[in-house]
């Protein structure tokens, strides 16, 4: 048996309904058709009256979200899009992320972004927006990039009483798979050393984690060993994993799906750099997408975001310094 | 046709019940009294950032409140304060807010119309116009959801935030839910300086209704008596479950926007005109008239509230103000989860 990570996203979110009244679902097309992606199949079957079909409304999605959460119950709302949150942005970073600390009351809601590119998903369909959440205080940013993890901290979204904007990569949805869920895990906050090296450290964090861990592979073959961290979460950032692997290696790789311009990667080498100059043998590095909106044509596509391929040619120009 | 549904109402004072009459009079005054200290407080310098009064909307926004019960949910928006105090808002709530103190609910955090109550069903507004209404919804949907009902939510906005998309979104999301949302507009002719003119070009604002499938009523918003009749009876209907209420209430602005604004751009013919009227004057002449109270009686009231104002403002005065180096500076409940990145 093996299970993939959307099944697993599917699997976290009966768990929810299954041992927590007050979770419901609630977003486009997530009733009885399941979702775009079939992230919520059978869930309206299973757990009637309480997985719910929204208009095309992504303001009072969450508007409505932040109102029960309120009310004391816990929504999970899947937005058919990451790309399309933006159009719920302002309930999301105005309603939901202020709400704690202006009235001390929590605001428990957890927001599902599928994120991130695919081949043929063109501009609108492909974006990677973490950081934007992240700027914002008052939200917990997920990003995980394992079946376990998916399961296991859209479970912890859900029981956290602060708004979650849990990103989901839809690359990764069905071709990632696992041999069973997890029956522990490591907690939201807490950065995992993918791959163990001593020679330089990327950090990385959703669908970008495989594609490093393909580029130290490669790298191996020449002799050199990358460790690999996975984030996992980008808000909380774990600074203090991060900076104990770049004290071991003497040297940093940044590596995100995002745009260049501010955001996670930018962040690390802001922190480390601070915080541990003189751990660095070598100018720290990022790589991220490039500054325009994600192309369509696969040709493009390959080229827009980091790849195996090219965070193995960074890596090998940081070890040449 | 429509035009005839929608032209505003002026209910017979009889039909009004005369404690329901004298309830609402009492939040309009003393919120009157308040809105005055704090426009003289803000000239005195004695108030950080904007103060935003409800001048000439009082009737409506009583009428809300008193219409109301407790375990309602209500989400007012910044010309409220009559509302709010009729919803069951203390005097020292308001002050203490915008006086930025520590004890208030919002703790020096947030301030001036931004306090609230959310685990009273009293909800805090936001600054973005129309945001408020789905998370009425949000509110209300919760409780369908745990089988509760007999309970309504209202909420306010003005004519400028029928507008937004937020608007539109939540007013359809209430009727597809068929949510118990009474949506109160008050269209006090100005969105800022913006005449209703630039904002809309329908001929009546409760002609929207129809488009969303919810019921709507017109009303006189400088007529208490007639406020309290239509908000009374919409609120009546949605908890006996006839889904989304849309009330449009036209009055006018007797203030600027906030008390930075001296409001030179309102066109003086509307100021005479029967919806430039003061709907307070208009109260104490229907209490008058009926002889529910006299004009002792009217002067002693008056003195009762701003007694009641000035003791809070003192005491709120000597309370301490927030104190950063003891502040948490922590925007999440789950601290182990808070960056603490400086």
């Amino acid at each position: 048996m093996s299970i993939t990570y959307l099944e697993a996203i599917r699997e976290a979110q009966a768990h929810a309904l299954r041992d927590d009244p007050r979770v419901f679902i609630y977003g486009q097309d997530v009733g009885a058709f399941g979702g775009a992606f079939k992230a919520t199949k059978n869930l309206a079957k299973e757990f009637p009256g309480r997985v719910l079909d929204s208009p095309i409304s992504e303001d009072a999605m969450v508007g409505l979200a932040v109102g029960a959460a309120i009310e004391g119950m816990r929504p999970i709302i899947e937005m058919q899009f990451a790309d399309f949150s933006t159009v719920g942005f302002n309930q999301i970073v105005n309603q939901a992320a202020t709400l704690f600390w202006r009235t001390n009351v929590p605001c428990p809601i957890t927001v599902r972004l599928p994120f991130g590119g695919t081949s043929g998903s063109g501009p609108f369909h492909s974006q990677c927006i973490e950081a934007i959440y992240a700027h914002y205080p008052g939200l917990v940013v997920l990003t995980p990039a394992t079946v376990e993890d998916a399961y296991s901290m859209l479970l912890e979204a859900v029981a956290i009483d602060d708004p979650v904007i849990f990103c989901e990569h839809k690359f990764l949805y069905y071709h990632l798979k696992a041999e069973k869920l997890p029956d522990e895990a490591l907690p939201i906050g807490k950065a995992r050393i993918a791959r163990e090296g001593r020679d330089l450290t990327i950090v990385t964090y959703s669908a970008m984690v495989h594609e490093a861990l393909e580029a130290a592979t490669e790298l191996a073959t020449e002799g050199w060993e990358l460790e690999v961290v996975d984030l996992r979460s980008v808000k909380p950032l774990d600074t203090d994993t991060v900076m104990a692997s770049a004290a071991r290696t003497g040297r940093l790789l940044c590596v995100g799906e995002a745009w260049p311009w501010g955001g996670v990667t930018a962040e690390i080498i802001a922190r480390v750099t601070s915080e541990g100059y003189g751990l660095l043998d070598a100018p720290p590095q990022r790589l991220n997408a490039k500054d325009t909106p994600v192309p369509y044509h696969p040709n493009l596509w390959t080229a827009h975001r980091p790849t195996a391929r090219s965070v193995a040619a960074a890596a090998r120009n940081l070890l040449r310094q | 046709m429509l035009q005839t549904v929608h032209e505003p109402r002026r209910a017979e004072p009889p039909a009004m019940s005369r404690d329901t009459c004298l309830a609402a009079f009492r939040f309009m005054l003393l919120a009157r009294v308040l809105d005055d200290k704090f426009a003289a407080l803000y000239r005195a310098g004695k108030i950080h950032g904007g103060v935003f009064l409800g001048r000439g909307q009082e009737a409506l926004s009583a009428a809300i409140g008193v219409s109301l019960k407790k375990s309602d949910i209500f989400a007012p928006l910044i010309r409220d304060a009559a509302g709010r105090l009729a919803f069951g808002e203390p005097v020292i709530d308001a002050v203490r807010t915008y006086l930025g103190s520590a004890l208030g609910p919002m703790r020096g955090r947030d301030g001036n119309v931004h306090r609230g109550r959310p685990q009273e069903g009293y909800l805090p507004m936001v600054s973005h116009l129309g945001a408020m209404i789905s998370v009425v919804n949000g509110a209300l949907f919760a409780r369908k959801l745990k089988n509760i009902s007999g309970t309504v939510g209202a909420t306010c906005i003005g004519d400028g935030a029928t507008s937004t998309g937020a608007f539109h979104e939540a007013l359809n999301q209430a009727a597809v839910e068929r949510l118990p949302l009474i949506l109160v507009v008050a269209n006090n002719q100005y969105a800022y300086s913006t005449p209703t003119s630039f904002q809309f070009a329908c001929h009546d604002l409760a002609d929207k209704a129809v488009g969303y499938g919810v019921e709507s009523q017109s009303v006189d918003g400088t007529d208490v008596a007639a406020c309290l009749e239509t908000v009374g009876s919409a609120v009546a209907r949605a908890r006996e479950g006839g889904g989304p209420q849309l009330i449009v209430a036209t009055l006018l602005r007797l203030c600027g926007h906030g008390e930075h604004d001296d409001a030179g751009y309102v066109d003086p013919r509307l100021k005479t005109s029967p919806i430039g009227r003061d709907c307070l004057k208009v109260a104490e002449e229907l209490l008058l008239r009926e002889g529910w109270m006299n004009a002792t009686q009217l002067a002693a009231l008056r003195n009762e509230l701003v007694h009641e104002v000035e003791e809070a403002v003192a005491k709120v005065q000597r309370e301490p103000a927030p104190d950063p180096f003891i502040e948490e500076w922590c925007a999440i409940s789950t601290e182990h989860l808070n960056e603490g990145h400086e």
